[in-house]
């Protein structure tokens, strides 16, 4: 009987998950559709005054949300870890760096990027192994190049999908349409980080360890720019917009694998005015 | 004679175009440097902020890097509209200038490399050296240099992240969200310097 239940209950968690899964695929595929077209440069795809506004609404309200939980709890955590010795912190964000190769790498290969692919794997086994489960990042320190992450969002917007609306996620963040279904392939296979955690019982890692890094990178993410964000905030006469501005650029760049400043590549806003 | 008189003419105004024209480069380690001298000085806060903005007035584009922000929408504006948006934009972006660099204790910053884009623009390269609470950061700059006797800073670009922009974006989700009213971001402008 118990054994029918527990069958029962994981095949309707089961379904829900792909039914949200397929919902939020749907909704958000359709804001991708109206809101660009095919043979757009990529550049021009995700230029972020290209990309719309669809949900302002909704955003605002999940940004309010996002900043009330910075409030009370990223930035009170924050604000004690950056206080921690810079070698902790180095391995901290090291660590998490090295991690996030078993996304990096299945996305090099999906964009045609085998030489990276191949450099990437080679950086994380190295420093699994070598930097003491990637606290040390001794990959770089014997001259290999510097580490690009990449993901399915910037996978798909390489094969010439456009980014759909603007989206703010509770708790997550800043996306759009494009990144957020693509995010879902890492619940399908996708990170075999999530895999050995949460999707398969393996003997060596619990659910919780997934979530504890996802935690951990937020944190470590908000420590790096606490001052730079506080700066931001205290300046901004509309902050939603500081950051939607700041993150489209921030994904236009990865996107392009630059690090060139991309406004310089179309100056005629700049060339009118003339003093 | 007429020849050789233009040829001196000519021979002078090279030599001192040289000499009194200022390198995109070096503009910006001076003025860095001047930034950087006022912000380890043991002076109150506020007089930071007020010496810093003078340094801005001296180095910034404003006028500029206003119209630029504006977008689109300095077109429609009528003259005295202009007029109003140069003083509420002068009086905001010193304020925002000023309080945001006002921050910082002696900052390192080390300029390293330039690109010139055309006679109009150059970007200058530079880090602002690590500390134990942040990582080494990528600051280029986009030099103003039509008057090469007087570069003018027009844009900061943080890691890839340009300042312009994402004020210009600022301000046109400003307008877009009271229907283009510019009465709506003076308002704004003007609440931001009075705070």
């Amino acid at each position: 009987m118990l054994i029918y239940f527990r069958v029962d209950y994981n095949i309707r968690t089961s379904m829900i998950k792909k039914f949200v899964i397929i919902t939020i695929t749907t909704l958000a595929l359709i804001g991708n559709v109206n809101a660009s077209s095919d043979g757009e440069l990529l550049l021009k795809k995700n230029d972020p005054t290209e990309i719309k506004e669809c949900w302002e609404g909704f955003n605002r309200a999940s940004f309010a949300l996002n900043q009330g939980l910075d409030k009370i709890v990223f930035k009170p955590v924050a604000s004690v870890y950056r206080t921690l010795p810079t070698p902790i912190k180095n391995g901290v964000s090291n660590s998490l760096d090295n991690l996030s190769n078993v996304v990096t790498v299945p996305n090099n290969i999906l964009q045609g990027e085998f030489e990276k692919a191949v450099v990437n794997t080679g950086r994380f086994v190295i420093n699994t192994t070598f930097g003491i489960l990637g606290l040390i990042d001794v990959a770089t320190l014997i001259g290999f190049e510097e580490y690009e992450k990449e993901d399915y969002g910037q996978t798909l917007a390489v094969h010439g999908a456009g980014p759909g609306c603007y989206l703010v996620l509770p708790v997550l963040g800043p996306s759009t349409a494009r990144d957020t279904v693509a995010s879902l392939t890492n619940f399908v296979g996708g990170d075999a980080w999530y895999n050995v955690t949460v999707k398969n019982d393996t003997q060596y890692f619990n659910e919780s360890d997934f979530y504890f890094s996802k935690v951990t990178s937020g944190i470590d993410f908000r420590a790096k720019n606490y001052d730079s964000i506080e700066n931001l905030e205290n300046n901004s006469i509309d902050f939603y917009a500081s950051v939607k501005s700041l993150y489209l650029q921030d994904r236009q760049q990865k996107i392009l694998n630059t690090k060139t400043i991309i406004d310089t590549q179309n100056d005629s806003d700049w060339e009118e005015i003339e003093n | 004679m007429k020849k050789k008189l233009l040829t001196i003419i000519f021979i002078i105004s090279l030599i001192t175009n040289n000499v009194f024209a200022l390198e995109a480069d070096v503009f910006v380690q001076s003025t860095v440097n001047r930034a950087s001298k006022l912000l380890s000085e043991d002076i109150s806060k506020t007089e930071k902020i007020e010496k810093l903005k003078t340094i801005a007035k001296d180095t910034v584009d404003i006028k500029g890097i206003g119209l630029y922000t504006l977008g689109a929408a300095r077109k429609d504006l009528s003259d005295d509209e202009k007029k109003e948006y140069s003083e509420k934009f002068e009086k905001y972006f010193l304020k925002s200038f000023s309080s945001r660099l006002a921050e910082y204790t002696n900052p390192e910053i080390n300029v390293y490399a330039k690109e010139i884009l055309n006679k109009n623009y150059t970007i200058v390269n530079s880090t602002l050296k690590a500390t134990s609470e942040r990582p080494e950061i990528s600051i280029d700059w986009r030099i103003y240099t039509k008057n090469p006797d007087q570069p003018l800073i027009r844009d900061l670009i943080i890691e890839g992240l340009s300042l312009a922009r994402t004020q210009k974006e600022e301000f046109a989700s400003v307008l877009s969200g009271n229907d283009g009213d510019i009465n709506a971001l003076f308002k704004s402008l003007e609440e931001f310097s009075n705070k």
